[in-house]
């Protein structure tokens, strides 16, 4: 089956949607989407299940930080249509502090250590998720190292002085 | 004929019928022959090491075929890989467990000092939490270089003394670990 | 299998003991710990846990500029460190528009193809060496040293290459290069033949392997399988037919698939594709003769890191080195995703950038860590024999788990 254009996966959204999903592009023909988190189910349920579209692969979930914006924390899905060939970016912004979002664990099985792996990124909370745990980092860490703020060298390091390197 | 090579034997008195050298020696050329090494790969270096085992470089060459997973059996710690935080009370576990004597071995720029890997997530070199023996430094190194520093361990092996592991010197370096 | 009774852990009656596989157990190629919990010989439950060797890739790829992240994706999948280089090379030029020439495309084909032999080399030999055969593990060894050989000529390094540059290779193939490939061709076949004969149809092997872990095409989807593992569950899904990258359209190949998702279909699956690379191989070589033999990178020398000797004797080029280096060049502020047939799956790159230097954020969808999350709850009933086994045909890479 050919590729579904863009236009028509932003139709039948914005049919069903309205405003609470909004397009924000198609960098390099990837039809990007933001969602608020009260939908962000409903709207993969949809895209997942719509005979036309049958976005049935959850090629991933990560998170990104933007310390700037309002709402901080991004959570970015990545679903393809195996059938179609066609992929879809989707993402939901969190405000700081109030990072939850419910998990997509009732959807996909393979959501599970994705959304750990959020989880352990960025603190990102899955409401729901059968077991909401650190997955790559030691248990008893207690910031999230992708944070923006979180520096990439151990900070407790003694062997690494100034002066060793003529700073 | 085959070209097999033999050990040569150890400087000693030698007459009719009897040969006098000292045990030291006997016991090192015996051991540094027959290491058995406990291979604690990780990641991209482990698999430098397995092509060091297998049919084209082959260690079993130098007496270590035999591999020792289990640490009570080992000689000689091979520790290659990135070692995480995570890993480091698993590695030292490891170490502990090891019988004397016991020589550890850094593989790689990882193991040896965390090589390109400077975060707040991996051990930077294996020696913040054990005494190490040999460094072997490369990215992964080639197995030629794995198999030098085997070489030098063998060396050592050879020419330690049987009562080095009692030396104060020796504990003092344990006890900086905070090994007993 | 199934109907087995299974205990729970208040149960009274239950006698299980608890076993902690790992994380340095022989039997699991690498850092991987499962807490199992055992009745007799059964696997009851398990717990996996993952990190051992969690290096922060992610993190540091922010603080490096893409030329330089190029060595990280190298030890994702060490089997096949130059799939990851290229995937993430393309990732990049498909970032800034980069159209890399047909030879270019031809040259990264054989070098992505070779990588896919070398890590399916382990993979099966490996699973033949954990059910007790050691000697096709030896044989196909031995043909993986002339497979970093030829990457030696390449690019100087046997495991992580680091091969390539944005825009091209950093080098053109020399003539040893292509001989020792043309060897390599005439060679691997009798191996791989032998290597089949040693087990396709041991009653053993067979015995072993056949209905073990059997996984069905949903389960594999609904745990966002890819690579050897959906494939041999019966789903031909394959990133170089699908969506074909470095020119993967110009070539005719066939993207086995299995029956039932057992630790066999695997196997042959993982043969099979060998036999297609080497196929593959073949075409591109022929292909390559038509090619003008001088060119080997992109015409873009704001992105193309000029050869060093170049960069001393000539002015353009240190400048071009300087602007390189020092990140000068304005790079577009966009996202972009894209995928590569890794050896254990779909190997993806998603890339924020905010123009400058270095990603904004860089994600690697790594197929193992994704598909190694079924391994605990997919062992429940199982022996434990047939656990390890099923451990060693999933393929899974410790550095591209934990990342
Ligand atoms: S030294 Fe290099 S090759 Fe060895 S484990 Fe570290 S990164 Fe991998």
């Amino acid at each position: 089956m050919a590729a579904i254009p863009n236009e028509d996966i932003v139709k039948a959204i914005g049919d069903k949607f309205a405003d609470a999903v909004t397009v924000i592009g198609e960098p390099y023909g990837l039809l990007t989407v933001e969602s608020g988190r009260e939908q962000i189910i409903d709207l993969l349920t949809f895209l997942k299940t719509d005979p036309s579209f049958k976005f049935t692969f959850l090629t991933d979930i990560t998170g990104i930080h933007y310390p700037e914006q309002e709402k901080q924390i991004g959570v970015i899905y990545h679903l393809h249509s195996l059938t179609t060939n066609t992929r879809i970016r989707i993402k939901v912004f969190l405000a700081d502090g109030d990072v939850h979002i419910p998990t997509a664990t009732v959807l996909w099985e393979g959501a599970n250590w994705m959304e750990r792996e959020t989880y352990d990124f960025f603190g990102v909370i899955f409401d729901g998720h059968p077991d909401l745990r650190r997955i790559l980092n030691v248990d008893d860490m207690t910031a999230f190292p992708m944070r923006k703020e979180f520096p990439l060298e151990d900070p407790n390091r003694v062997d690494k002085k100034d002066f060793y390197f003529g700073r | 004929m085959s070209d097999i090579q033999l050990v040569d034997a150890p400087a000693g008195v030698e007459g009719a019928g009897f040969f006098a050298t000292s045990l030291d020696k006997v016991i090192g050329i015996a051991r540094s022959n027959s290491l058995w090494p406990l291979p604690f790969a990780t990641s991209c270096c482990g698999i430098e090491f397995m092509a060091t085992m297998a049919s084209h470089y082959d260690l079993s060459r130098f007496g270590a075929e035999r591999l020792s997973f289990s640490p009570r059996q080992a000689d000689l710690l091979m520790v290659m890989g990135t070692i995480a935080k995570k890993m480091a009370p698993v590695l030292r576990q490891v170490y502990l467990q090891m019988a004397e004597p016991r020589w550890v071995m850094a593989v790689g720029a990882c193991a040896s000092s965390g090589g390109i890997f400077d975060t707040y997530s991996v051990l930077q070199g294996i020696d913040e939490v054990i005494p190490v023996d040999v460094y072997v430094p490369g990215c992964p190194p080639r197995p030629e270089a794995i198999i030098d520093g085997f070489m030098n361990i063998q060396e050592l092996v050879k020419t330690e003394s049987l009562r080095r592991r009692n030396e104060p010197k020796y504990q003092e370096l344990l006890a900086k670990y905070g090994i007993q | 299998m199934q109907n087995h009774p299974v205990y729970t852990d208040n149960d009274p009656q239950s006698e299980l003991s608890t076993l902690n596989l790992g994380p340095t157990h022989p039997a699991t190629h690498g850092v991987f710990q499962n807490v199992l919990q055992l009745d007799g010989e059964r696997i009851v439950s398990g717990v996996s846990t993952i990190g051992y060797i969690h290096r922060a890739f992610e993190k540091i790829a922010e603080h490096r500029p893409f030329y330089q992240i190029t060595p990280l994706t190298d030890r994702l999948n060490y089997c096949s460190s130059p799939i990851n280089n290229m995937g993430w090379h393309m990732t990049v030029e498909k970032l800034l528009n980069i159209q890399t020439p047909k030879r270019v495309d031809y040259l990264r084909v054989i070098v992505m193809e070779l990588a896919r032999i070398a890590d399916h080399i382990v993979c099966n030999g490996v699973l033949g060496v954990d059910t007790g055969a050691f000697t096709g593990f030896l044989y196909m060894m031995e043909q993986r040293e002339a497979i970093y050989e030829i990457y030696e000529e390449v690019c100087g390094s046997r495991l992580t290459t680091n091969i390539g540059r944005i825009g091209g290779f950093e080098r053109n193939f020399n003539s040893r290069a292509f001989d020792k490939l043309r060897a390599f061709l005439k060679s691997f076949p009798k191996t791989l033949k032998e290597f089949e004969g040693l087990f396709n149809r041991n009653r053993i092997f067979v015995d072993r392997t056949r209905d073990v872990a059997a996984v069905t095409a949903e389960t594999a989807l609904s745990y966002s399988w890819t690579g050897p593992l959906l494939r041999a569950a019966g789903v031909d899904y394959d990133v170089r037919a699908m969506n074909p990258y470095s020119s993967y359209e110009d070539f005719e190949f066939e993207v086995p698939v299995g029956d039932n998702g057992d630790v066999y279909s695997r196997f042959l699956v993982r043969n099979e594709e060998m036999w297609q690379s080497l196929r593959i191989i073949e075409q591109a070589l022929v292909k390559l003769d038509k090619e003008p033999g001088d060119i080997f990178h992109a015409d873009v020398p704001e992105f193309y890191l000029p050869p060093k000797e170049e960069v001393y004797n000539n002015m353009e080029a240190l400048i071009y080195h300087f602007k390189i280096v020092m990140g000068e060049i304005p790079t577009p502020t966009t996202e972009v995703y894209h995928s590569v047939e890794g050896t254990n799956g779909e190997l993806g790159f998603y890339l924020v950038n905010d123009g400058g230097r270095s990603p904004y954020r860089l994600h690697f969808r790594r197929p193992s860590f994704i598909n190694y999350q079924m391994y605990a709850p997919m062992s429940r009933g199982m022996l434990l024999s047939d656990a390890i086994i099923n451990m060693s045909s999933l393929n899974v890479i410790a550095g591209e788990l934990d990342a």
